[in-house]
């Protein structure tokens, strides 16, 4: 056995060595968790040249949003209650896009979800005097039902039709604000404000702030039980996708589309209940926040949160567990970022986060070596 | 609710329609999915805007658009051609992408001021054809006019050249075309190309022309996500998406002439006694873009015919697709 010559050598000795890429046969987990932190913090260094371009300090802004989303228990409670939004949209986009169905429409899902919850507490089908244990549960099933309906149109379109989901499911979000507009503008307006009445106490989910009388150090903590609902979530759609028969059908479609025809698993019938399914989950998010944040119908109720959360799904590779942690991060995010000039930098940043992250997939599937070129080439 | 000056303004809005579908009609027929259409125009409609203004010249501004828009769509080409990534996630970071940069960009350019825009003049002549006349040839913005000529150039160029052939044929059997010596890959890079500059004038359209200034993330109102259903309404065919780009850009304006008023028809005009009624004239074009994806998609099943076979394929040599 002789030993190589280095690569150094070789190259003195005439030898000439392009980059080529070959697939990698194993992709070990960790691999994984290093390539998206590697495109996450290089998302943020190219984030900070922006910041630097427009005339801002990247590292004290960076600086500062790590201190107004984590710096304390208040703040960290704050991030916590801006992602429970974000998990339960991030979980509407995991389930879809496990089956490659592409649902861009968590967003005008969520805001249905508000309306069903508030249709409850408005009309109202409800009285205001109704136990919460009655009423809580009441506008969250109605939020998930509107929230599924709406998930409902664009998968029958599919499935019936074959109708572009991704550019249905997004017509819907802009017929789903004007939808809640005219609902918060006429009907349920009050004294001509763009805002519904505010809702009854006993609409109300509790917050840790509620039981400052008893336990004074959770004075002014606002995190409220849509948290706990929206782990439990992650733990269902966990367990509907790695461990039930459905979770199966749709995996199967989602890695091979023909495999699960053949097999003679109904690809219509999923396709109208997967979207529904992500309808519902997006819908309760928007249950969560007007019944847990808001505590009434009003317009931005959502700061583009159904987008974040398909950004969300992607970096937690469409794993619903791992959306937990991903969310309280962009929690953080969104909620330092209402505090940036100039208002763009979040969304630039998601946007620098996804266009890293799908490009270093690339890195994760293939393997970039040094070849040698013949000689004689 | 005259309808010769809704069809008027129904033309010129559909002009920026029309820019973004034919090209994204150009990027898909080589077999690329770009649906970064709405970032890239944005940012188009920010950097002509903010070009115009800081130098007085509109048509520089249309020049920058294209650049930008240009270079982003290279962001998506570098993605999904060179690292083969799926090209719906790469087109939505995209959107990200160019909504982001252009917030970040156009800060406070909402209150800029008056901007030069690009002129607006009649054809002489043309414009004394009764009806058709005064819609199509009076005191249009000139990206009107320029929008009538693309019309039957992109035609030609895709259906009678050599150049379109070689663009047809990547889109549909790439594996074919490289066999005969076309580079399958360098072409769809020149074809994003495309599309994104003319994503760039259609946002130059709006700000520099159809509807003057910068109003941050609402400037295009989703009309790229409009253009994208659009194409597959149009069949991939320019001639249709003119068709359907000029009757969107006329719903878009009757919508808001028709709360003016106080009848229709002889009847008593709803939508005046309550202006909020007007929320639901709002949901119209977006909802008739899903009854135009609704036809599209039903008479392509009934032809047998479609999208580009290839479209959303990355290729690979040696590989076998489709």
């Amino acid at each position: 056995m002789t030993t190589k010559p280095s690569l150094f050598a070789q190259y003195r000795s005439g030898a000439r060595f392009r980059l080529r890429m070959e697939p990698r046969m194993d992709q070990p987990g960790w691999l994984g968790l290093i390539v998206s932190l590697g495109a996450v913090t290089f998302a943020l260094v190219l984030g900070g040249f922006v910041l630097m371009l427009v005339g801002g300090d990247p590292i004290r802004a960076y600086a500062f949003m790590a201190k107004a989303a984590f710096g304390d228990i208040g703040v960290f409670s704050d991030t916590l209650v801006k992602a429970t939004p974000l998990i339960l949209v991030s979980l509407a986009a995991v389930v879809a896009f496990r089956m490659r169905l592409w649902n861009i429409g968590a967003e005008g899902q969520f805001y249905l979800g508000a309306f069903g919850a508030s249709l409850v507490v408005l009309t109202p089908i409800l009285p205001p005097e109704t136990s919460p244990w009655l009423m809580i549960p009441v506008m969250m099933i109605f939020g998930a039902l509107a929230g599924a309906l709406w998930g409902f149109i664009p998968g029958y379109l599919k499935a019936k039709y074959n109708v572009n989901e991704i550019i249905s499911t997004l017509m819907m979000n802009y017929i789903a604000v004007a939808w809640n507009n005219y609902f918060i503008f006429d009907v349920w307006s009050e004294g001509g404000f763009q805002m519904s009445r505010q809702f009854p106490k006993t609409a109300w989910l509790p917050r840790l702030t509620d039981y400052a009388a008893q336990v004074p150090m959770f004075r002014g903590l606002t995190i409220h039980l849509g948290f706990v609902i929206a782990m439990i979530a992650a733990g269902v759609v966990w367990w509907i996708l790695y461990r039930s028969r459905w979770g199966y059908e749709i995996r199967l479609i989602g890695d091979n589309p023909r495999a699960a025809r053949y097999a003679g698993i109904n690809i219509v019938r999923n396709t109208i209940l997967v979207m529904m399914l992500s309808g519902a989950l997006a819908g309760l998010g928007g249950m969560l926040e007007i019944s847990g944040v808001v505590h009434r119908l009003q317009g931005a109720i959502s700061s583009g949160y159904g987008f974040t959360g398909i950004i969300i799904a992607w970096l937690a590779k469409l794993n619903p567990i791992l959306v937990v942690p991903i969310s309280i991060l962009f929690g953080g995010l969104l909620l330092a970022g209402r505090e940036i000039q100039p208002s763009g930098i979040p969304m630039l940043i998601q946007g620098i986060i996804l266009v890293c992250l799908i490009g270093s997939d690339f890195l994760f599937r293939n393997r970039i070596r040094l070849v040698r070129v013949g000689r004689e080439a | 609710m005259d309808p010769i000056i809704i069809l008027q303004a129904g033309v010129a809005s559909g002009t920026v329609l029309l820019f973004a579908t034919i090209g994204e009609i150009f990027t898909e027929r080589s077999g690329i999915l770009n649906l970064g259409l709405e970032g890239m125009m944005l940012i188009g409609a920010m950097s002509a805007y903010k070009t115009a203004l800081a130098t007085g010249n509109p048509w520089l501004g249309v020049f920058v658009a294209m650049l930008v828009a240009g270079l982003l769509s290279q962001v998506h080409a570098l993605i999904t051609i060179q690292f083969q990534a799926d090209q719906v996630v790469s087109g939505l970071a995209l959107t990200f992408l160019g909504t982001g940069l252009s917030m970040v960009f156009g800060e406070g350019l909402s209150k800029a001021g008056a901007v030069a825009l690009l002129p607006s003049f009649s054809i002489p002549g043309l414009v004394s054809i009764p009806f058709v006349g005064p819609i199509l040839f009076e005191d249009q913005s000139v990206m009107v006019y320029l929008g009538y000529l693309l019309v039957p150039l992109a035609w030609y160029y895709i259906n009678r050249t050599r150049p379109g052939l070689h663009l047809r044929a990547i889109g549909e059997y790439p594996a074919a075309a490289d066999a005969l010596g076309i580079n399958v890959n360098r072409l769809r890079y020149f074809y994003v190309l495309v599309g994104g500059m003319l994503a760039g004038v259609a946002g130059a359209t709006i700000s520099l022309a159809v509807s003057p200034g910068w109003f941050s993330h609402l400037t295009t109102s989703g009309q790229g996500w409009i253009a994208i259903g659009l194409v597959i309404f149009a069949q991939w065919d320019p001639i249709r998406a003119a068709g359907g780009s000029y009757a969107f850009g006329a719903l878009r304006r009757m919508i808001l002439d028709i709360q003016g008023p106080l009848k229709i028809f002889g009847l008593r005009n709803p939508f005046y006694y309550n202006p909020y009624w007007g929320f639901f004239l709002q949901m119209l074009p977006y909802a008739f873009t899903i009854v135009v994806l609704v036809i599209g998609s039903r008479e392509a099943i009934r032809k047998r015919m479609g999208a580009p076979a290839a479209l959303g394929l990355p290729y690979i040599r040696g590989e076998r697709g489709l």
